[in-house]
């Protein structure tokens, strides 16, 4: 099987050669990343950018897996929507303040990842697609039927956000909004520095040459297994504070259209580029924001630009500046 | 009233005659998915809006042209299928070199565009479609009352299940269609045209899943998000079974429909995820699927 990121986003294979200038940009990347984060709540709506930094980091952690472990999985949502669930759940009916809610939302993801992927990573390509999608659904039906967790339809509602530690309220928009950034932060750094440690550089190599990897003496389940869970972890931590932020934690979040949306963020981003995944998830949300006013159409618009993008544009937002400049993003 | 397994029999074999039904259409759409992949190499991830489609121009024949519904189960395929050569000339054949994880992508899009068009005019609540008067009424067959149009879903299906497996392993077609499966070159070489066999596969692929929608209009309501949740189901029959097999399509689409109708009278709570979970169990003992090959 070719691979889905090298084929064709070759400016993502060439960040093995991180020289002195690419390094230099991203160092001024995440620079500007932080500076933006630190005006954004003061020109936007924090509410909306929020919004965005959870999505940012659900897409971030999806194209761990699929641009730097080449494994599709089309069941994401499991991850985000069980975390959102259970940190809902934990800060409303057992009061966690939200930092511990998250991470234990965080940490059911963990779980939940490891036990699906040793599942996945049995079948490759489309079968892993498949599995992982079958395996998310299973997750659906516990949500649907558990209603004195899940809440049934309605959700899970009025999650209270609680005090930071049990010392600062996050009620107001502006203070939670530096919390969200935090985690979003740690997320991307924690993010590059996985995709640059000899672990990324291993998984890259698997995934353009799985045989040849194993021959060289690596075990190459291990590493698929070990970045599946890394990248489930993180879209739990998407899905953990997306719960806190919104105060709801509902049936979209573990339904299969979810799994669908993170991959068309990635897409439209850049699949295999370190970024490309913040700048996707900020056009499509801001699409959702921006076209609510035309109801289910919205479906068709994202069906659309899923189509154009797998047809003219695979290389994504990113990927195409990154060849443009000549430097891996 | 003598119970069998602590189960009124009445309870037991309505489920398992419900089962079946089930059983039948995800023996269908896993037989079209299994057609498409086997020359496409695409999981075809709209095969449920197609699904959804054969089913909605079966009722629109009906309520816009009076088209009764023997007409539209031969109509409806025809149609839903020249839309799926469109599909292949205009879109799948410019990414036919590329991973075909990018195929599963494309048709994930066409999912979205086909079922939200449906439900921007249609709305999300079901359209009736009635059962055609030849086939109201049913059979008392001495423990339990069959419907007749059930029965006849269950024989249609069989019908058309195992004439395609005729097609295929039988015929000279279906030779040419293996052969093209195997080694596209070779059998260009040998003056076939196979890319007129791809489109032609993705066209009957496509009729399959539509022939399946005109089957359960009547017994499930037309609705846009119809073949949505159904995919995934398929799906997970699909791995279970294994694509090597046209045969191991149609035995796995029955025997789990069976399954999932019996854990019905038996454990309703599991009844949404038996299925998947035969699937893990499955994937932990034979990876490739119970009729698969390895890939």
């Amino acid at each position: 099987m070719t691979d889905l990121a090298s084929t064709d986003a070759p400016a993502a294979t060439v960040l093995t050669e991180t020289d002195d200038s690419t390094a230099r940009l991203h160092r001024n990347l995440f620079i500007a990343i932080a500076v933006v984060l630190a005006i954004a709540p003061f020109v936007a709506y924090p509410v909306f950018v929020m919004k965005v930094l959870c999505f940012a980091l659900f897409a971030l952690a999806f194209n761990l897996l699929l641009g730097y472990g080449g494994l599709l999985s089309f069941g994401h949502a499991a991850y985000f929507g069980m975390a959102s669930y259970v940190s809902a759940y934990t800060a409303k009916n057992w009061g966690l303040t939200p930092e511990l809610a998250i991470l234990l939302g965080t940490a059911v993801a963990a779980v939940l990842g490891a036990v699906f992927g040793a599942l996945a990573i049995r079948r490759q390509g489309i079968y892993f697609a498949m599995i992982t999608l079958a395996l998310a659904q299973m997750v659906f039906f516990f949500s649907l039927q558990t209603p004195r967790f899940t809440g049934g339809e309605d959700g899970i509602q009025a999650v209270p956000r609680g005090k930071f530690l049990g010392l600062i309220s996050l009620a107001d928009d502006r203070v939670l909004y530096w919390l969200v950034a935090a985690i979003f932060m740690a997320g991307l750094l924690t993010i590059y520095r996985i995709i640059h440690s000899p672990f990324g550089q291993v998984c890259k190599a698997i995934r353009d040459n799985e045989p040849r990897a194993i021959s060289l003496g690596y075990r190459a389940n291990q590493y698929k297994l070990a970045v599946f869970v890394l990248s489930a972890t993180l879209a739990g931590l998407a899905g953990a504070t997306k719960a806190i932020v919104f105060q709801l934690a509902s049936l979209t979040d573990v339904y299969w259209s979810m799994s669908g949306e993170v991959v068309l963020m990635t897409l439209v981003g850049g699949l295999g580029t370190v970024f490309g995944p913040i700048v996707g998830a900020l056009v499509i949300v801001a699409m959702q924001n921006y076209l609510a006013t035309l109801g289910a159409w919205v479906t068709v618009v994202q069906g659309v630009v899923f189509v154009v993008c797998v047809l003219l544009f695979r290389e994504g937002i990113v990927g195409v500046i990154a060849k443009a400049i000549k430097k891996p993003l | 009233m003598f119970e069998l397994l602590g189960v009124p029999p009445q309870a037991l074999f309505g489920q398992v005659l419900l089962g079946l039904i089930n059983g039948s259409f995800y023996a269908i759409l896993s037989l079209g998915l299994a057609v498409i992949f086997g020359l496409l190499n695409i999981i075809n991830f709209s095969h449920g809006a197609q699904y959804m489609m054969g089913a909605f121009v079966a009722w629109m024949c009906l309520n816009y042209l009076g088209i009764n519904y023997w007409a539209a189960l031969l109509l409806a395929p025809i149609i839903v299928g020249a839309t799926g050569i469109a599909i292949e000339r205009l879109l799948l054949k410019r990414i036919a070199h590329l991973d075909h994880l990018y195929g599963l992508l494309l048709t994930f899009g066409l999912a979205l565009i086909i079922q939200g068009v449906f439900r921007n005019y249609y709305g999300s609540s079901g359209l009736p479609y009635a059962i055609p008067p030849q086939l109201a009424g049913g059979q008392n067959l001495g423990f339990m009352f069959m419907p007749n149009y059930r029965g006849w879903v269950i024989v249609a299906s069989l019908i058309v299940c195992l004439g395609t497996w005729f097609l295929i392993e039988k015929t000279k077609l279906g030779a040419y269609l293996r052969a093209a499966t195997e080694n596209p070159t070779l059998t260009q070489a040998f003056g076939i045209n196979v890319p007129l066999l791809v489109t032609l596969t993705y066209g009957f692929g496509v009729a399959l899943a539509a022939f399946a929608g005109v089957l359960a209009a009547p017994i499930y309501s037309v609705n846009p998000n119809m073949g949505g949740d159904l995919i995934i189901v398929v799906f997970a029959v699909v791995v279970i079974g294994g694509m090597g097999s046209i045969m191991g399509a149609i035995v796995t689409g029955f025997s789990l429909g069976l399954i999932e109708g019996l854990t019905k009278v038996f454990y309703p709570e599991a009844a949404a995820t038996v299925i998947f979970i035969i699937m893990v169990l499955v994937l932990l003992v034979k990876p490739a699927g119970l009729f698969g090959r390895a890939h």
